[in-house]
Protein backbone atom coordinates (compact mmCIF):
# COMPACT_ATOMS: atom_id res chain seq x y z
CA UNK A 1 0.00 0.00 0.00
CA UNK A 2 1.82 3.49 -0.72
CA UNK A 3 2.03 5.96 1.51
CA UNK A 4 -0.65 8.46 0.12
CA UNK A 5 -3.14 5.81 -0.59
CA UNK A 6 -4.99 7.34 2.66
CA UNK A 7 -5.47 10.32 0.37
CA UNK A 8 -7.54 8.55 -2.42
CA UNK A 9 -10.66 10.33 -1.49
CA UNK A 10 -8.73 13.46 -1.95
CA UNK A 11 -7.24 12.81 -5.25
CA UNK A 12 -10.86 11.85 -6.79
CA UNK A 13 -12.33 15.22 -4.96
CA UNK A 14 -9.33 17.07 -6.21
CA UNK A 15 -9.33 15.76 -9.74
CA UNK A 16 -13.33 16.28 -10.03
CA UNK A 17 -12.34 19.63 -9.41
CA UNK A 18 -9.46 20.62 -11.93
CA UNK A 19 -11.48 18.54 -14.42
CA UNK A 20 -14.08 21.90 -14.71
CA UNK A 21 -11.23 24.07 -15.73
CA UNK A 22 -8.43 26.23 -14.25
CA UNK A 23 -7.08 24.86 -11.08
CA UNK A 24 -8.54 26.70 -7.82
CA UNK A 25 -5.80 25.89 -5.53
CA UNK A 26 -3.00 27.06 -7.91
CA UNK A 27 -4.22 29.69 -9.52
CA UNK A 28 -1.15 31.66 -10.90
CA UNK A 29 -0.53 35.45 -11.23
CA UNK A 30 1.74 36.10 -14.17
CA UNK A 31 2.08 39.73 -12.96
CA UNK A 32 0.23 42.32 -10.22
CA UNK A 33 -0.08 45.23 -11.28
CA UNK A 34 -1.81 46.70 -8.13
CA UNK A 35 -3.56 45.61 -4.93
CA UNK A 36 -6.51 45.14 -7.04
CA UNK A 37 -5.39 43.90 -10.62
CA UNK A 38 -3.94 41.31 -11.57
CA UNK A 39 -2.39 39.31 -15.09
CA UNK A 40 -4.48 36.02 -15.25
CA UNK A 41 -3.62 33.68 -18.24
CA UNK A 42 -2.92 36.41 -20.41
CA UNK A 43 -5.70 38.41 -19.19
CA UNK A 44 -6.07 41.37 -17.17
CA UNK A 45 -8.20 40.29 -14.05
CA UNK A 46 -9.98 42.37 -10.84
CA UNK A 47 -8.63 40.65 -7.66
CA UNK A 48 -11.55 40.53 -5.59
CA UNK A 49 -10.10 37.74 -3.32
CA UNK A 50 -6.57 38.47 -1.76
CA UNK A 51 -7.74 39.94 2.03
CA UNK A 52 -5.60 43.45 0.71
CA UNK A 53 -8.23 45.07 2.85
CA UNK A 54 -6.28 48.59 3.08
CA UNK A 55 -4.79 48.07 -0.11
CA UNK A 56 -1.30 48.73 1.80
CA UNK A 57 0.75 45.38 -0.65
CA UNK A 58 2.26 48.48 -2.64
CA UNK A 59 2.24 51.24 -0.74
CA UNK A 60 5.27 53.46 -1.39
CA UNK A 61 6.93 54.04 1.99
CA UNK A 62 5.97 50.40 2.85
CA UNK A 63 7.88 49.28 -0.12
CA UNK A 64 10.96 51.62 0.58
CA UNK A 65 11.03 50.88 3.96
CA UNK A 66 11.23 47.32 3.15
CA UNK A 67 13.88 48.13 0.04
CA UNK A 68 16.02 50.00 2.91
CA UNK A 69 15.83 47.37 5.60
CA UNK A 70 16.89 44.49 2.96
CA UNK A 71 20.02 46.61 2.16
CA UNK A 72 21.06 47.45 5.07
CA UNK A 73 19.98 43.52 6.67
CA UNK A 74 20.32 41.37 4.15
CA UNK A 75 17.37 38.91 2.50
CA UNK A 76 17.31 36.37 5.88
CA UNK A 77 17.57 36.21 9.65
CA UNK A 78 18.70 32.55 8.91
CA UNK A 79 17.70 31.31 12.11
CA UNK A 80 14.91 31.32 15.15
CA UNK A 81 15.19 34.72 17.95
CA UNK A 82 15.83 32.26 20.46
CA UNK A 83 19.03 30.60 19.12
CA UNK A 84 20.33 33.29 16.30
CA UNK A 85 18.68 36.49 17.97
CA UNK A 86 16.67 39.54 17.35
CA UNK A 87 17.20 42.40 14.51
CA UNK A 88 16.27 45.94 15.97
CA UNK A 89 13.19 45.40 13.46
CA UNK A 90 11.89 42.91 15.58
CA UNK A 91 12.08 44.57 18.71
CA UNK A 92 10.94 47.95 17.17
CA UNK A 93 7.73 46.19 15.63
CA UNK A 94 6.70 44.28 19.06
CA UNK A 95 7.24 47.90 20.60
CA UNK A 96 4.77 49.59 18.23
CA UNK A 97 2.36 46.42 18.21
CA UNK A 98 1.77 46.62 21.97
CA UNK A 99 1.56 50.46 21.68
CA UNK A 100 -1.05 50.45 19.29
CA UNK A 101 -2.97 48.25 21.23
CA UNK A 102 -2.25 49.66 24.26
CA UNK A 103 -0.94 46.67 25.78
CA UNK A 104 2.18 46.02 28.10
CA UNK A 105 3.53 43.12 26.09
CA UNK A 106 3.76 41.84 22.38
CA UNK A 107 5.38 38.89 20.76
CA UNK A 108 5.25 38.38 17.05
CA UNK A 109 5.17 35.24 14.91
CA UNK A 110 6.39 34.12 11.67
CA UNK A 111 3.23 32.95 9.89
CA UNK A 112 -0.60 34.19 11.21
CA UNK A 113 -1.11 30.13 11.54
CA UNK A 114 1.74 30.49 13.84
CA UNK A 115 0.42 32.79 16.18
CA UNK A 116 -2.59 30.82 16.90
CA UNK A 117 -0.83 27.01 17.19
CA UNK A 118 1.77 28.71 19.29
CA UNK A 119 -0.38 31.26 21.75
CA UNK A 120 -3.29 28.58 22.02
CA UNK A 121 -1.46 25.63 22.26
CA UNK A 122 1.09 27.00 24.78
CA UNK A 123 -1.36 28.91 27.05
CA UNK A 124 -3.88 25.54 27.20
CA UNK A 125 -2.18 22.97 29.87
CA UNK A 126 -3.24 19.55 30.76
CA UNK A 127 -5.18 20.56 33.37
CA UNK A 128 -6.65 23.59 31.63
CA UNK A 129 -9.96 23.60 29.35
CA UNK A 130 -10.45 24.87 25.68
CA UNK A 131 -13.31 25.75 24.80
CA UNK A 132 -13.80 26.94 20.86
CA UNK A 133 -16.16 28.53 18.54
CA UNK A 134 -17.46 25.33 16.32
CA UNK A 135 -16.70 27.63 13.18
CA UNK A 136 -12.80 28.69 14.29
CA UNK A 137 -10.26 28.75 11.31
CA UNK A 138 -8.22 25.50 10.92
CA UNK A 139 -5.19 26.96 12.78
CA UNK A 140 -7.02 27.06 15.94
CA UNK A 141 -8.36 23.41 15.23
CA UNK A 142 -4.91 22.57 14.63
CA UNK A 143 -3.72 24.39 18.27
CA UNK A 144 -6.26 22.20 19.46
CA UNK A 145 -4.24 19.04 18.34
CA UNK A 146 -1.09 20.24 19.85
CA UNK A 147 -2.17 21.15 23.26
CA UNK A 148 -2.60 18.38 26.18
CA UNK A 149 -6.12 20.55 27.33
CA UNK A 150 -9.34 18.89 26.49
CA UNK A 151 -11.27 20.87 23.80
CA UNK A 152 -15.06 20.97 23.78
CA UNK A 153 -16.62 23.57 21.19
CA UNK A 154 -19.59 26.03 21.60
CA UNK A 155 -22.45 26.26 19.06
CA UNK A 156 -21.33 29.45 16.28
CA UNK A 157 -21.72 32.49 17.80
CA UNK A 158 -23.86 31.45 20.19
CA UNK A 159 -23.13 32.97 24.07
CA UNK A 160 -26.15 31.21 25.69
CA UNK A 161 -24.42 28.05 24.50
CA UNK A 162 -20.87 28.50 25.40
CA UNK A 163 -22.62 29.34 28.64
CA UNK A 164 -23.79 25.94 28.94
CA UNK A 165 -20.84 24.72 27.79
CA UNK A 166 -18.57 26.65 30.53
CA UNK A 167 -21.12 25.67 33.62
CA UNK A 168 -20.46 21.99 32.74
CA UNK A 169 -16.87 22.50 33.19
CA UNK A 170 -17.43 24.45 36.40
CA UNK A 171 -15.75 22.07 38.63
CA UNK A 172 -13.18 20.51 36.44
CA UNK A 173 -10.66 22.27 38.09
CA UNK A 174 -7.95 24.10 35.77
CA UNK A 175 -8.42 27.13 33.69
CA UNK A 176 -10.78 27.28 31.29
CA UNK A 177 -9.81 29.54 27.66
CA UNK A 178 -12.31 29.86 25.53
CA UNK A 179 -11.40 31.24 21.60
CA UNK A 180 -13.44 32.98 19.54
CA UNK A 181 -12.91 35.34 15.86
CA UNK A 182 -13.05 39.38 15.10
CA UNK A 183 -14.34 38.72 12.02
CA UNK A 184 -14.80 35.08 10.49
CA UNK A 185 -13.26 34.55 7.52
CA UNK A 186 -15.38 32.28 5.16
CA UNK A 187 -18.88 34.34 5.94
CA UNK A 188 -17.77 37.66 7.38
CA UNK A 189 -19.77 37.40 10.30
CA UNK A 190 -18.46 38.74 13.69
CA UNK A 191 -18.85 37.00 16.74
CA UNK A 192 -21.16 38.60 19.30
CA UNK A 193 -18.49 39.92 21.61
CA UNK A 194 -19.39 41.84 24.18
CA UNK A 195 -22.09 38.52 25.30
CA UNK A 196 -19.38 36.74 24.85
CA UNK A 197 -16.99 38.74 27.39
CA UNK A 198 -19.84 38.66 29.43
CA UNK A 199 -20.27 35.06 29.41
CA UNK A 200 -16.11 34.64 29.74
CA UNK A 201 -16.24 36.84 33.07
CA UNK A 202 -19.07 34.98 35.22
CA UNK A 203 -17.32 32.22 34.87
CA UNK A 204 -13.86 33.18 35.27
CA UNK A 205 -12.70 32.37 32.06
CA UNK A 206 -9.52 33.43 30.08
CA UNK A 207 -10.46 34.64 25.99
CA UNK A 208 -8.06 34.83 22.96
CA UNK A 209 -9.74 37.21 20.46
CA UNK A 210 -8.20 36.09 16.81
CA UNK A 211 -8.71 39.51 14.81
CA UNK A 212 -6.91 38.04 11.82
CA UNK A 213 -9.71 39.52 9.72
CA UNK A 214 -10.91 42.52 11.48
CA UNK A 215 -7.62 44.00 12.73
CA UNK A 216 -7.00 47.20 10.18
CA UNK A 217 -10.66 47.09 9.09
CA UNK A 218 -13.12 47.32 11.99
CA UNK A 219 -13.10 50.04 15.09
CA UNK A 220 -11.99 53.84 15.42
CA UNK A 221 -8.74 53.05 15.37
CA UNK A 222 -8.50 49.90 13.79
CA UNK A 223 -7.90 47.77 16.38
CA UNK A 224 -10.65 45.59 15.43
CA UNK A 225 -13.91 44.14 17.20
CA UNK A 226 -12.75 44.10 20.59
CA UNK A 227 -12.35 47.86 19.85
CA UNK A 228 -15.72 48.47 18.22
CA UNK A 229 -17.16 46.67 20.86
CA UNK A 230 -15.28 48.88 23.49
CA UNK A 231 -14.72 45.42 25.15
CA UNK A 232 -10.85 45.40 24.99
CA UNK A 233 -9.79 45.70 28.40
CA UNK A 234 -11.74 42.18 28.90
CA UNK A 235 -10.56 40.53 26.25
CA UNK A 236 -7.16 38.63 27.56
CA UNK A 237 -5.48 38.10 24.68
CA UNK A 238 -5.46 39.37 21.03
CA UNK A 239 -4.00 37.37 18.48
CA UNK A 240 -3.77 38.84 14.80
CA UNK A 241 -2.02 39.00 11.46
CA UNK A 242 0.53 41.07 8.91
CA UNK A 243 -0.82 38.99 6.00
CA UNK A 244 -4.11 41.07 5.68
CA UNK A 245 -4.66 44.47 6.44
CA UNK A 246 -0.83 45.11 6.87
CA UNK A 247 0.04 43.89 3.92
CA UNK A 248 2.75 41.54 3.94
CA UNK A 249 3.31 38.25 6.19
CA UNK A 250 3.79 37.47 9.99
CA UNK A 251 1.60 37.03 13.27
CA UNK A 252 1.47 38.24 16.85
CA UNK A 253 -0.05 38.53 20.06
CA UNK A 254 -0.92 41.12 22.41
CA UNK A 255 -1.04 41.05 26.09
CA UNK A 256 -1.50 42.72 29.56
CA UNK A 257 -0.70 39.21 31.35
CA UNK A 258 2.03 39.16 33.84
CA UNK A 259 5.31 36.93 33.20
CA UNK A 260 4.21 37.20 29.07
CA UNK A 261 8.26 37.22 28.03
CA UNK A 262 7.70 33.48 29.39
CA UNK A 263 6.04 32.53 26.05
CA UNK A 264 8.98 33.52 24.28
CA UNK A 265 10.85 30.52 26.09
CA UNK A 266 8.17 27.75 26.15
CA UNK A 267 5.89 28.66 22.98
CA UNK A 268 7.52 26.29 20.62
CA UNK A 269 5.81 27.43 17.35
CA UNK A 270 7.72 30.83 18.22
CA UNK A 271 10.81 29.00 19.57
CA UNK A 272 11.85 26.57 17.02
CA UNK A 273 11.24 28.49 13.19
CA UNK A 274 13.44 31.16 11.56
CA UNK A 275 12.36 35.12 12.17
CA UNK A 276 10.99 37.07 9.84
CA UNK A 277 13.40 38.76 7.54
CA UNK A 278 14.04 42.67 8.49
CA UNK A 279 12.38 43.95 5.15
CA UNK A 280 9.07 42.26 5.66
CA UNK A 281 8.94 43.28 9.17
CA UNK A 282 10.12 46.49 8.07
CA UNK A 283 7.03 47.28 5.80
CA UNK A 284 5.15 46.13 8.37
CA UNK A 285 5.78 48.99 11.28
CA UNK A 286 5.45 51.41 8.38
CA UNK A 287 1.77 50.01 7.38
CA UNK A 288 0.88 49.35 10.66
CA UNK A 289 1.23 53.67 10.98
CA UNK A 290 -1.17 53.78 8.03
CA UNK A 291 -3.71 51.77 9.98
CA UNK A 292 -3.24 53.68 12.99
CA UNK A 293 -4.34 56.67 11.34
CA UNK A 294 -6.15 55.06 8.25
CA UNK A 295 -10.08 56.04 9.26
CA UNK A 296 -10.57 57.72 5.88
CA UNK A 297 -8.94 53.58 4.60
CA UNK A 298 -11.78 52.43 6.75
CA UNK A 299 -14.60 54.67 5.42
CA UNK A 300 -13.29 53.35 1.92
CA UNK A 301 -13.40 50.03 2.83
CA UNK A 302 -16.68 49.39 4.53
CA UNK A 303 -18.40 51.66 1.62
CA UNK A 304 -16.73 49.39 -1.06
CA UNK A 305 -18.21 46.43 1.39
CA UNK A 306 -21.67 47.56 1.65
CA UNK A 307 -21.87 47.99 -1.87
CA UNK A 308 -20.43 44.81 -2.77
CA UNK A 309 -23.25 42.75 -0.02
CA UNK A 310 -26.25 45.16 -0.73
CA UNK A 311 -25.39 44.49 -4.59
CA UNK A 312 -25.10 40.54 -4.23
CA UNK A 313 -28.25 40.64 -1.61
CA UNK A 314 -29.79 42.59 -4.31
CA UNK A 315 -29.32 40.54 -7.31
CA UNK A 316 -31.14 37.80 -5.52
CA UNK A 317 -27.60 35.75 -4.14
CA UNK A 318 -27.57 34.24 -0.68
CA UNK A 319 -25.11 36.18 1.07
CA UNK A 320 -23.44 36.37 4.75
CA UNK A 321 -25.54 37.62 7.65
CA UNK A 322 -23.69 40.58 8.12
CA UNK A 323 -22.20 43.60 5.29
CA UNK A 324 -18.09 43.13 5.80
CA UNK A 325 -15.05 43.47 3.87
CA UNK A 326 -15.95 39.29 3.54
CA UNK A 327 -19.05 38.24 1.38
CA UNK A 328 -19.55 35.05 0.67
CA UNK A 329 -22.31 33.89 -2.21
CA UNK A 330 -23.61 30.77 -1.44
CA UNK A 331 -24.21 28.28 -4.15
CA UNK A 332 -26.08 24.85 -3.80
CA UNK A 333 -23.49 22.71 -4.76
CA UNK A 334 -19.58 21.91 -5.34
CA UNK A 335 -20.32 21.90 -9.30
CA UNK A 336 -21.75 24.56 -9.69
CA UNK A 337 -19.01 26.72 -7.25
CA UNK A 338 -16.76 25.16 -9.35
CA UNK A 339 -17.98 25.90 -12.63
CA UNK A 340 -19.24 29.20 -11.45
CA UNK A 341 -16.01 29.99 -10.25
CA UNK A 342 -14.20 29.51 -13.39
CA UNK A 343 -16.94 31.41 -15.78
CA UNK A 344 -15.80 34.52 -12.90
CA UNK A 345 -12.09 33.80 -14.00
CA UNK A 346 -12.53 33.74 -17.82
CA UNK A 347 -14.17 36.92 -17.77
CA UNK A 348 -11.84 38.70 -15.39
CA UNK A 349 -12.64 38.08 -12.00
CA UNK A 350 -10.83 36.37 -9.55
CA UNK A 351 -12.65 35.38 -6.05
CA UNK A 352 -11.83 32.56 -3.74
CA UNK A 353 -13.87 29.21 -4.32
CA UNK A 354 -14.04 27.75 -0.98
CA UNK A 355 -15.74 24.15 -0.55
CA UNK A 356 -16.46 21.41 2.46
CA UNK A 357 -15.27 20.55 4.62
CA UNK A 358 -13.06 24.24 4.89
CA UNK A 359 -16.54 26.00 4.80
CA UNK A 360 -19.98 26.07 8.14
CA UNK A 361 -22.43 23.61 7.48
CA UNK A 362 -20.57 22.26 4.47
CA UNK A 363 -21.69 25.43 1.87
CA UNK A 364 -20.25 25.97 -1.14
CA UNK A 365 -18.86 29.82 -1.42
CA UNK A 366 -18.31 31.84 -3.38
CA UNK A 367 -15.59 34.13 -1.37
CA UNK A 368 -14.76 37.61 -2.29
CA UNK A 369 -12.43 40.20 -0.23
CA UNK A 370 -13.10 43.40 -0.53
CA UNK A 371 -10.49 46.45 -0.38
CA UNK A 372 -10.10 50.01 -0.05
CA UNK A 373 -8.81 50.24 -2.88
CA UNK A 374 -11.38 48.85 -5.42
CA UNK A 375 -13.04 51.53 -7.39
CA UNK A 376 -16.90 51.55 -6.99
CA UNK A 377 -16.43 50.93 -11.12
CA UNK A 378 -14.44 47.44 -9.80
CA UNK A 379 -17.16 46.61 -7.67
CA UNK A 380 -20.09 47.39 -9.75
CA UNK A 381 -18.60 45.35 -12.26
CA UNK A 382 -17.74 42.65 -9.82
CA UNK A 383 -21.43 42.66 -9.35
CA UNK A 384 -22.56 42.75 -12.57
CA UNK A 385 -20.50 39.31 -13.99
CA UNK A 386 -22.01 37.50 -10.91
CA UNK A 387 -25.38 38.79 -11.76
CA UNK A 388 -24.57 37.70 -15.56
CA UNK A 389 -23.51 34.43 -14.81
CA UNK A 390 -25.62 33.58 -11.91
CA UNK A 391 -28.82 34.33 -14.59
CA UNK A 392 -27.14 31.63 -17.05
CA UNK A 393 -26.51 29.05 -14.96
CA UNK A 394 -29.81 29.85 -13.14
CA UNK A 395 -28.59 30.30 -9.46
CA UNK A 396 -30.40 33.73 -9.64
CA UNK A 397 -33.81 34.61 -11.74
CA UNK A 398 -34.32 37.81 -13.31
CA UNK A 399 -37.91 38.97 -11.62
CA UNK A 400 -36.35 38.55 -8.41
CA UNK A 401 -33.17 41.19 -9.43
CA UNK A 402 -34.44 43.92 -7.07
CA UNK A 403 -32.30 46.93 -8.06
CA UNK A 404 -29.26 46.48 -9.67
CA UNK A 405 -28.80 46.58 -13.39
CA UNK B 1 -28.59 5.42 32.56
CA UNK B 2 -27.06 2.11 31.15
CA UNK B 3 -24.72 1.39 28.23
CA UNK B 4 -28.22 0.13 26.29
CA UNK B 5 -30.06 3.31 26.72
CA UNK B 6 -27.21 5.37 25.72
CA UNK B 7 -26.49 3.51 22.36
CA UNK B 8 -30.32 3.94 21.59
CA UNK B 9 -29.78 7.77 22.03
CA UNK B 10 -26.79 8.03 19.76
CA UNK B 11 -28.61 5.73 17.02
CA UNK B 12 -31.12 7.96 17.05
CA UNK B 13 -28.63 11.13 16.89
CA UNK B 14 -26.91 9.20 14.43
CA UNK B 15 -29.96 8.69 11.97
CA UNK B 16 -30.97 12.63 12.11
CA UNK B 17 -27.15 13.22 10.93
CA UNK B 18 -26.85 11.09 8.27
CA UNK B 19 -31.07 12.20 7.21
CA UNK B 20 -32.51 8.76 8.17
CA UNK B 21 -29.53 6.19 7.47
CA UNK B 22 -31.15 2.89 8.12
CA UNK B 23 -29.57 -0.55 9.65
CA UNK B 24 -27.69 1.68 12.34
CA UNK B 25 -27.17 -0.66 15.34
CA UNK B 26 -24.39 -0.77 18.35
CA UNK B 27 -21.77 -2.62 15.72
CA UNK B 28 -21.91 0.08 13.07
CA UNK B 29 -18.65 2.08 12.68
CA UNK B 30 -19.58 5.52 13.12
CA UNK B 31 -16.78 7.04 10.87
CA UNK B 32 -16.38 3.77 8.12
CA UNK B 33 -19.99 2.41 7.84
CA UNK B 34 -21.51 6.05 7.93
CA UNK B 35 -19.15 8.07 5.46
CA UNK B 36 -19.34 10.58 8.42
CA UNK B 37 -16.57 13.58 8.10
CA UNK B 38 -14.85 14.57 10.78
CA UNK B 39 -16.91 17.96 11.05
CA UNK B 40 -19.88 15.63 11.25
CA UNK B 41 -18.87 13.36 13.93
CA UNK B 42 -17.80 16.52 15.67
CA UNK B 43 -21.55 17.92 15.52
CA UNK B 44 -22.60 14.12 16.99
CA UNK B 45 -20.55 15.16 19.91
CA UNK B 46 -21.88 18.39 20.66
CA UNK B 47 -25.96 17.15 20.13
CA UNK B 48 -24.63 14.02 22.72
CA UNK B 49 -23.29 16.63 25.18
CA UNK B 50 -26.20 18.46 25.25
CA UNK B 51 -28.75 15.56 24.90
CA UNK B 52 -26.63 14.00 28.49
CA UNK B 53 -25.67 17.49 29.57
CA UNK B 54 -21.93 16.52 29.69
CA UNK B 55 -18.62 17.99 28.38
CA UNK B 56 -17.24 15.31 25.47
CA UNK B 57 -13.85 16.44 25.03
CA UNK B 58 -12.94 15.94 21.87
CA UNK B 59 -9.92 13.82 22.37
CA UNK B 60 -11.94 11.21 23.75
CA UNK B 61 -13.94 10.40 21.11
CA UNK B 62 -10.70 9.89 18.64
CA UNK B 63 -10.17 6.66 19.75
CA UNK B 64 -13.86 5.12 19.56
CA UNK B 65 -15.36 3.72 16.13
CA UNK B 66 -18.27 1.63 17.55
CA UNK B 67 -21.81 3.29 18.53
CA UNK B 68 -21.01 0.89 21.47
CA UNK B 69 -17.66 2.70 22.16
CA UNK B 70 -18.64 5.97 21.71
CA UNK B 71 -21.56 4.87 24.37
CA UNK B 72 -19.22 3.80 27.04
CA UNK B 73 -16.97 7.06 26.70
CA UNK B 74 -20.49 8.76 27.20
CA UNK B 75 -20.96 6.55 30.20
CA UNK B 76 -17.59 6.98 31.61
CA UNK B 77 -17.84 10.80 31.39
CA UNK B 78 -21.54 10.58 33.29
CA UNK B 79 -20.11 8.99 35.98
CA UNK B 80 -17.65 11.71 36.42
CA UNK B 81 -20.36 14.08 36.85
CA UNK B 82 -21.66 12.47 39.38
CA UNK B 83 -18.89 11.36 41.31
Amino acid sequence: MGILDKFKDLRSAYDDVKSAGSDPFSVRFDKILSPTEGIVAGKKTILLGTNNYLGLTFDKQSVETAVTALRENGTGTTGSRIANGSYGWHARLERDLAAFFGRKHAMMFTTGYQANLGIIATLAGRDDHLVIDADSHACIYDACKLTPAPVTRFKHNDPDDLRTRLRRLKNKGGNVIVVTEGIFSMLGDKAPLKEIVEVTKEFGAYLIVDEAHSMGVLGKHGRGLAEECGVEDDVDFIVGTFSKSLGAIGGFCVSNIDDFDLLKVACRPYMFTASLPSSVVASVVTSLEKVKNGELLREKLMGNARRLYDGMAAAGFSVGPDASPVVAVQLPSPEMAIAFWNALLNEGLYVNLALPPATPANMCLLRSSVSAAHSHEQIDQAIALFTKIGLAFGVIEPERIASFG
Amino acid sequence: MDNAEIETVIVTELTTITNGAAGITAETNIVRDLSLDSLAVMDLVMALEDHFDISIPLDRIAETETVTQLAGVVQSLQTEVEA
